[in-house]
C-alpha cells in the first residue's frame, strides 16, 4: 500500500511535468497547427540560461524569471523567423525545420556548455514529506511542481477566456481571415502564442532539470512524453493536456515501480493506442465530424 | 509497357552501381551500400506519406524489426541471406498490417504521435529480452561471403554494396510499377480527398492499411540489408533520430518521388560525413567542432525547407523545365 501511495504520488509530480510540456504543445498547435518538434531544444536552451544565471549570481530565482523571460523571447524569434516562412506551406515543412532548428539548438548548446550534463539545483528540499512514520516519495518540491504548473495552467484559461486578448488569440486561430477583417492584428496574436508556449516549455525544463540534469539532449524524453500526453488529451484542448499528462505519469510511474523500467517507453505506446482505439482524437476532442 | 519502363531504369541505375562500386575505394563502397539501404527504407516511407498522405515517425523501428529478424535467422538458424533478406520483408510487412490497421483510423498528428511512440517503445524489447535479442550489445551475424566465381580476394565492401544496391533495385521496379498503376492511382486521390476517393469506390481503410504494409515491407528489407552491411542488429542504431532522419530524407529529397527518396538517401548519407570534413578542416575549440556538424546538419535541413519546398526534387524538375525551355523554345523565351 504504502509503495502504491509513493508511486501515485510520483506520478502526479512527473505527470504535471509532461502536462506543462503538452500545455506547450497544445498552445502551438491551436495556433498554428504545427506540432513544435523543436519544443524539447528551446526548453534546454532556457534551462541552460537558467543554469548560468544561477550560478554567477547565486540566486535561483532571477535565474528562474530570466529562464521563463528568455523562453517568451525566443517562442517569439523562433516563429518571426522561421515558422511564418513556412506556415504556409506542405505541414511537413513546418515539421522539419522545427526538426533542424531542434538538431541545431542542440549543437549550439553543446558549443556553448559543453556535453557533459551538469546538476541543477532544485528550489525546494526534495526530501520527502515525514507522514506517517516515514517518507513519502513526494517533498517541497513536487508540491512547487504541481502548484507551478496548475498556477500557469489557470493563468492561461484566464487569458484565453476572460480578456481581451485571449479572445483575438482564439479567432486568429480559429478563422484567422476573419479575424483579420475584425481588425485583429492576427500575425501578431501567432507571435504571441508561440511566446507563451515557449513559457510553458521552459517552466517545465526548470521544473525536470533537478532529475533529470542539464544537457544537450537530457530533456528529449521529456519532449516525447509530453508529446503523447497531449495526443491523448487531445491537441486542441489544453485541459486535455493537463489530464493527459496526469495519465501518463500515474501510468508510467506504476509501470516502472511495478514492471521495471525497461517497459516504460513501451507502456506509453499501450496507452496511447489504447485511448486512440477509443477517441482517434484524444480524450477532449471538440470537433464531432472531420472536415469534408 | 510501364514495367519495361521502369526495368530498362533499374538496369540502367545497376550498371551505374556497378561502375562506381569497381572504381570506389572500400570506405566508398560501403557508403555506396548504405546510401541503398536508406534508399529501400525511404523509397517505402515516400509511398506511405507521399502517395497516401499519412505520416509514419515509426519507421526506424520497423527497420529494426527487419534487422532483427534477418539476424536472428542468419546467426542462429544458419539461413542464407537471400532468403533471410525476403523473410525479414515479410515479417516487417506482417507487422505493418498491425501498425496500419491500429493506425488507419489516425489523422495528422495523432497518427505522428502513435508512430513516434512506437518508435520509441519498441527498442525497449531488446532491454526487456536479452535471451532473444542481444540486449543491448545486439545481435551480430557473420559477413556475407562473395561467390568464389568472383575472384579469391573479391573485396567484401564491393559485395555488401552489390547485396544493398540489389535490394535497392528491386525495390524500386516494385515500387515504382505500384506508383504508376490502380494502387498509385487510388492512393493519390486518397491523399488529395479520402472522401471523394471513397465516392469513386476506392477501399479507404483497406488501402491505407495496404499502403502501411508495403511501406513496412520496405523499412523491414532496409534493416535486413543493413545487418547485411553493418553485421550488427542492437538497438543503439534503431532509436528515434533514425525515424527522425528518415522523414527527414523523404522530405528534403521531394516528397513522394522515387528519385527523391535517392537524392534523400543521398543527402542521409553524405550531409554528415561532408558536415565532419568541415568542421575538422577548421582549426576550433574542442566542444566547437564535436558540434559543428550537427549544426551544419540543422541549418542545411532549415535552409533547404526554405529556399526548395518541394525538395531536392522539386529543384531538380525546376532546372530540368529551364533547361528544356533553353534548348527547344528559344522564340518563346525571348518574346
Amino acid at each position: 500500500m504504502a509503495r502504491f501511495v509513493d508511486l501515485t504520488l510520483n506520478g502526479v509530480s512527473n505527470g504535471m511535468i509532461y502536462a506543462a510540456v503538452a500545455l506547450s504543445l497544445v498552445l502551438i498547435w491551436r495556433a498554428t497547427r504545427i506540432v513544435n518538434f523543436a519544443q524539447g531544444g528551446m526548453l534546454m536552451i532556457t534551462t541552460f540560461i537558467a543554469s548560468s544565471v544561477i550560478g554567477s549570481s547565486g540566486s535561483y530565482w532571477l535565474g528562474f524569471a530570466v529562464a521563463l523571460a528568455s523562453g517568451l523571447v525566443l517562442g517569439a524569434v523562433v516563429e518571426r523567423l522561421l515558422i511564418r516562412r513556412v506556415a504556409d506551406g506542405p505541414a511537413l515543412n513546418a515539421v522539419i525545420v522545427a526538426l533542424g532548428l531542434l538538431v541545431l539548438l542542440q549543437a549550439l548548446a553543446g558549443m556553448i556548455w559543453g556535453g557533459t550534463p551538469r546538476s541543477f539545483e532544485p528550489a525546494f528540499s526534495i526530501r520527502g514529506y515525514f507522514i506517517g512514520g516515514r517518507h513519502v516519495l513526494f517533498g517541497p518540491m513536487d508540491s512547487f511542481t504541481v502548484l507551478a504548473v496548475l498556477g500557469v495552467a489557470v493563468l492561461l484559461w484566464l487569458l484565453f477566456q476572460r480578456t481581451s486578448i485571449g479572445l483575438q488569440m482564439r479567432a486568429s486561430a480559429f478563422a484567422p481571415a476573419v479575424a483579420r477583417l475584425q481588425g485583429v492584428r492576427v500575425g501578431n496574436m501567432l507571435t504571441l502564442g508561440w511566446a507563451l508556449a515557449a513559457l510553458c516549455g521552459s517552466l517545465a525544463g526548470l521544473l525536470v532539470a533537478p532529475a533529470v540534469f542539464v544537457g544537450p539532449n537530457n530533456f528529449d524524453p521529456i519532449l516525447v512524453f509530453g508529446f503523447t500526453a497531449a495526443v491523448i488529451g487531445g491537441l486542441d484542448s489544453p485541459v486535455g493536456g493537463v489530464i493527459g499528462g496526469l495519465v501518463l505519469g500515474l501510468v508510467l510511474s506504476y509501470v516502472a515501480g511495478y514492471w521495471g523500467s525497461a517497459m516504460v517507453n513501451l507502456s506509453a505506446l499501450f496507452v496511447l493506442i489504447a485511448v486512440l482505439m477509443v477517441r482517434p482524437e484524444g480524450l477532449f476532442a471538440t470537433r464531432a465530424a472531420r472536415r469534408i | 509497357m510501364t514495367f519495361a519502363r521502369n526495368l530498362a531504369i533499374a538496369v540502367a541505375l545497376g550498371v551505374a552501381a556497378y561502375l562506381l562500386s569497381i572504381s570506389l575505394s572500400p570506405f566508398d563502397n560501403l557508403r555506396l551500400a548504405s546510401m541503398a539501404y536508406y534508399f529501400v527504407a525511404l523509397a517505402g516511407l515516400t509511398v506511405l506519406t507521399g502517395l497516401s498522405g499519412q505520416i509514419s515517425l515509426g519507421h526506424g523501428a520497423l527497420m529494426a524489426v527487419g534487422a532483427y529478424t534477418s539476424a536472428i535467422l542468419i546467426s542462429r538458424d544458419g539461413w542464407a541471406l537471400v532468403p533471410a533478406l525476403v523473410a525479414a520483408t515479410v515479417v516487417t510487412a506482417l507487422v505493418g498490417v498491425l501498425v496500419g490497421v491500429v493506425s488507419a483510423r489516425l489523422r495528422g498528428p495523432y497518427l505522428a504521435g502513435a508512430t513516434l511512440a512506437f518508435a520509441v517503445g519498441l527498442p525497449g524489447l531488446a532491454d526487456k529480452y536479452p535471451h532473444a535479442f542481444g540486449g543491448e550489445n545486439g545481435l551480430t551475424v557473420n559477413p556475407p561471403i562473395a561467390p568464389t566465381s568472383l575472384g579469391a580476394n573479391f573485396p567484401l565492401e564491393r559485395w555488401e554494396a552489390w547485396i544493398a544496391c540489389g535490394c535497392a533495385l528491386v525495390t524500386f521496379v516494385v515500387l515504382a510499377g505500384l506508383a504508376r498503376g490502380r494502387v498509385g492511382r487510388s492512393l493519390r486521390a486518397l491523399r488529395d480527398d479520402d472522401v471523394a476517393a471513397q465516392l469513386a469506390g476506392v477501399d479507404v481503410g483497406r488501402l491505407r492499411v495496404l499502403a502501411f504494409v508495403v511501406s513496412a515491407g520496405c523499412a523491414g528489407l532496409a534493416g535486413a540489408a543493413f545487418v547485411a552491411v553493418t553485421q550488427i542488429a542492437a538497438p543503439g542504431a534503431f532509436q528515434l533520430a533514425l525515424s527522425l532522419s528518415l522523414l527527414t530524407g523523404i522530405v528534403l529529397g521531394g516528397l513522394g518521388s522515387l528519385w527523391g527518396a535517392l537524392w534523400g538517401a543521398a543527402a542521409l548519407v553524405l550531409l554528415p560525413s561532408w558536415s565532419d570534413d568541415i568542421a575538422h578542416s577548421l582549426s576550433l575549440s574542442g566542444d566547437v567542432q564535436a558540434n559543428l556538424p550537427l549544426a551544419i546538419y540543422g541549418v542545411v535541413l532549415i535552409g533547404v525547407i526554405m529556399a526548395a519546398p518541394t525538395g531536392l526534387q522539386g529543384l531538380v524538375r525546376r532546372l530540368s523545365h529551364v533547361v528544356r525551355g533553353r534548348l527547344f523554345k528559344p522564340e518563346e523565351e525571348s518574346a
